[in-house]
């Protein structure tokens, strides 16, 4: 514990600083580590507020190691500390989709590389799901991309939960639709090849998908109901 | 040159208003009427419509005078396509085909989200803000990209103002003013907290099942004496607006943005000002809100939001000024912010004044 403190005092960089959480860089006994650190909400009511805080980093912690678990590549968490709500786990080295995507949007996209990442989305989507596992905020700056082997590896669990409804799963991949449309309309269909991923290796895809067609539905008639 | 002048008619929902602007923004008159039905009730569309079809004539005629124009002066009619409630969108409808053909005037169609965005960017000066419209009836975080409004998160089932309102009905509040400002006066009386379902996905929020909960709940709670009215309310706007404001910070976060504008009638709310000005001073930014002038339907943002549409060559032929319930935002092409903003609308200025 005293080395832990001594290295968090001495070498601490913020990476970033994202709407709930501060992730720093660090060293966990001479391992290069990511420390999360989820803040407290001014605005909130601190009932509230402790509430959430206290149930997400559990939530993170819990889902990170599951989701390992069931083949899907995570960061490796290292500990946990929910006093100063910290989560401390492997530093995963390489671009978010997020910005491979957005290059292509403005430079031109390399076909090869754009099936390559959509199909990892699309089979380590199924596998959470099929496990039982939502991961809640997928979107592309919540997906890494391992350097030198390319491999996909999905990161803030924050929102996460277990469930196997089919329900949880469509709003799960219409979030991701979502991102995909608003950030990145410009790289074609890449959700149409996720669904294509996800379809051949999820055992469940067919309960999914159709709820997936309702729940669109459902986005497309919320304008105004009484 | 003269300034160019806009008509605007807003009839969506339980207000009716009629709307004279110039293309700078400035409001020459804005009178609006609200549909109030008892403390208990909701507002039904036909006597919604009824409501609107007595009190649109009168408003047009006292629009006009109060901005001193005649109907020559104005150089297009504007009106709310959509979205809304069927029967009380037709109103306006009509009475712009009408008034277009008497007048000879052209019309232009204006999407109801779209014309809150606009209204409230050139009353608070806000360039490109992250944008919260939360309403009766909608329930959305917007950014501009790639020439549409963007939806970035919503509401998957009720919209935020529509679970107040249910809210306010439980309670029997009175719904004048309007529901919302009752739950929010009444909120500031509240002591206790009280634990809600929470229900934030990914950057979209849903209403629905805690209103089913404090429905259930508050009428148990009251009955053992275990909490006031105040409490519940006060524990109602502290669990929804967390989340409203959870979501314009996500969203925030994934377009790079440090402004917030909030517009729509639940945007008059000062508690959800309040807490968005936190988290907004938190991240280096600033908040844009405005009160319940601009808020609150009304023509004027009809009026703006389709002279801006006009100035840039837009018209709605008459045999296509229909109107219709669902109408995304980011259905519309927003070309007036298309092309470089500052430059373009000076020239435009120019040419008109």
């Amino acid at each position: 514990m005293e080395i832990k403190t001594d290295v968090k005092e001495s070498s601490l960089i913020l990476l970033k600083q994202g709407a709930e959480a501060r992730v720093f860089e660090s060293n966990f006994v001479g391992r290069r580590s990511v420390i999360k650190e989820r803040f407290s909400k001014k605005y909130r009511h601190p009932t509230l507020d402790s509430k959430i805080t206290l149930k997400r980093l559990n939530a993170e912690a819990r889902c990170m190691t599951k989701a390992r678990r069931l083949g899907v590549s995570t960061p490796v968490l290292y500990s946990v500390d929910p006093v100063l709500h910290t989560l401390t786990f492997e530093y995963v080295e390489g671009p978010s989709v997020k910005d491979i995507l957005l290059e292509f949007g403005s430079h031109g996209i390399i076909e090869e590389r754009l099936d390559d990442i959509a199909l990892q989305i699309g089979v380590a989507i199924a596998k959470l799901h099929d496990g039982g596992l939502i991961h809640g905020d997928l979107t592309t700056s919540n997906m890494l991309l391992k350097s030198g082997i390319n491999q996909l590896v999905l990161i803030d669990f924050g929102l996460s939960f277990t469930s196997t409804l089919p329900e949880d799963k469509a709003v799960d991949l219409y979030v991701l639709e979502r991102a995909l449309l608003s950030m990145h309309s410009s790289c074609g269909n890449v959700m149409d090849q996720i669904l294509a991923a996800y379809r051949k290796s999820s055992k469940q895809w067919s309960s999914t998908l159709n709820k997936l067609a309702q729940v669109r539905q459902r986005g497309r008639k919320r304008t105004m109901v009484g | 040159m003269k300034k160019m002048i806009a008509l605007g008619f807003e009839g969506s929902a339980n207000k009716i208003g009629v709307g004279v602007v110039t293309l700078d923004g400035t409001i020459l008159s804005n009178p609006r009427h609200t549909y109030i039905t008892p403390p208990g009730q909701g507002f039904l569309p036909r006597e919604t419509a009824q409501h609107h079809l007595q009190h649109i004539l009168p408003l047009i005629k006292s629009a006009l005078k109060t901005a001193q124009i005649t109907p020559d002066e104005i150089d297009c009619l504007c009106y709310t396509k959509g979205p809304g409630m069927g029967a009380p969108l037709q109103v306006a409808a009509v009475v712009v085909r009408i008034l277009s053909q008497l007048w000879k005037k052209p019309i232009v169609a204006v999407n109801h989200c779209v014309a809150h965005i606009e209204m409230g960017r050139i009353v608070t000066g806000a360039d490109d803000p992250v944008v919260l419209y939360v309403s009766g009836g909608n329930t959305q975080v917007i950014a501009y990209s790639e020439g549409r409004y963007q939806i970035f998160g919503e509401t998957i089932d009720i919209a935020v103002g529509n679970c107040l309102d249910r809210f306010a009905r439980v309670l029997t509040l009175s719904n004048d003013p309007n529901p919302g400002y009752n739950i929010e006066q009444l909120a500031k009386k509240g002591e206790q907290f009280i634990d809600l379902p929470y229900v934030v996905k990914g950057m979209d929020v849903s209403f629905s099942g805690i209103l089913s909960y404090i429905e259930a709940t508050a009428v148990e709670k009251l009955k053992n004496n275990e909490c006031t009215p105040a409490d519940l309310c006060y524990s109602l706007q502290e669990t929804v607006f967390a989340m409203l404001v959870e979501i314009t910070e996500r969203a925030m976060a994934h377009c790079d943005t440090k402004d917030v504008l909030i517009v729509g009638g639940v945007g008059c709310n000062e508690r959800l000002q309040e807490m968005m000005r936190t988290m907004c001073s938190e991240r280096g930014g600033k908040l844009f809100a405005t009160d319940d002038r601009y808020c609150i339907d009304n023509g004027a943002m009809i009026a703006y939001t389709g002279l801006l549409a006009y100035a840039h060559g837009t018209v709605t032929p008459l045999e296509e000024s229909t109107f219709t319930q669902r109408f995304r935002t980011d259905e519309v092409h927003a070309i007036w912010r298309q092309k470089k903003e500052p430059s373009n609308m000076n020239g435009l200025m120019q040419e008109s004044s």
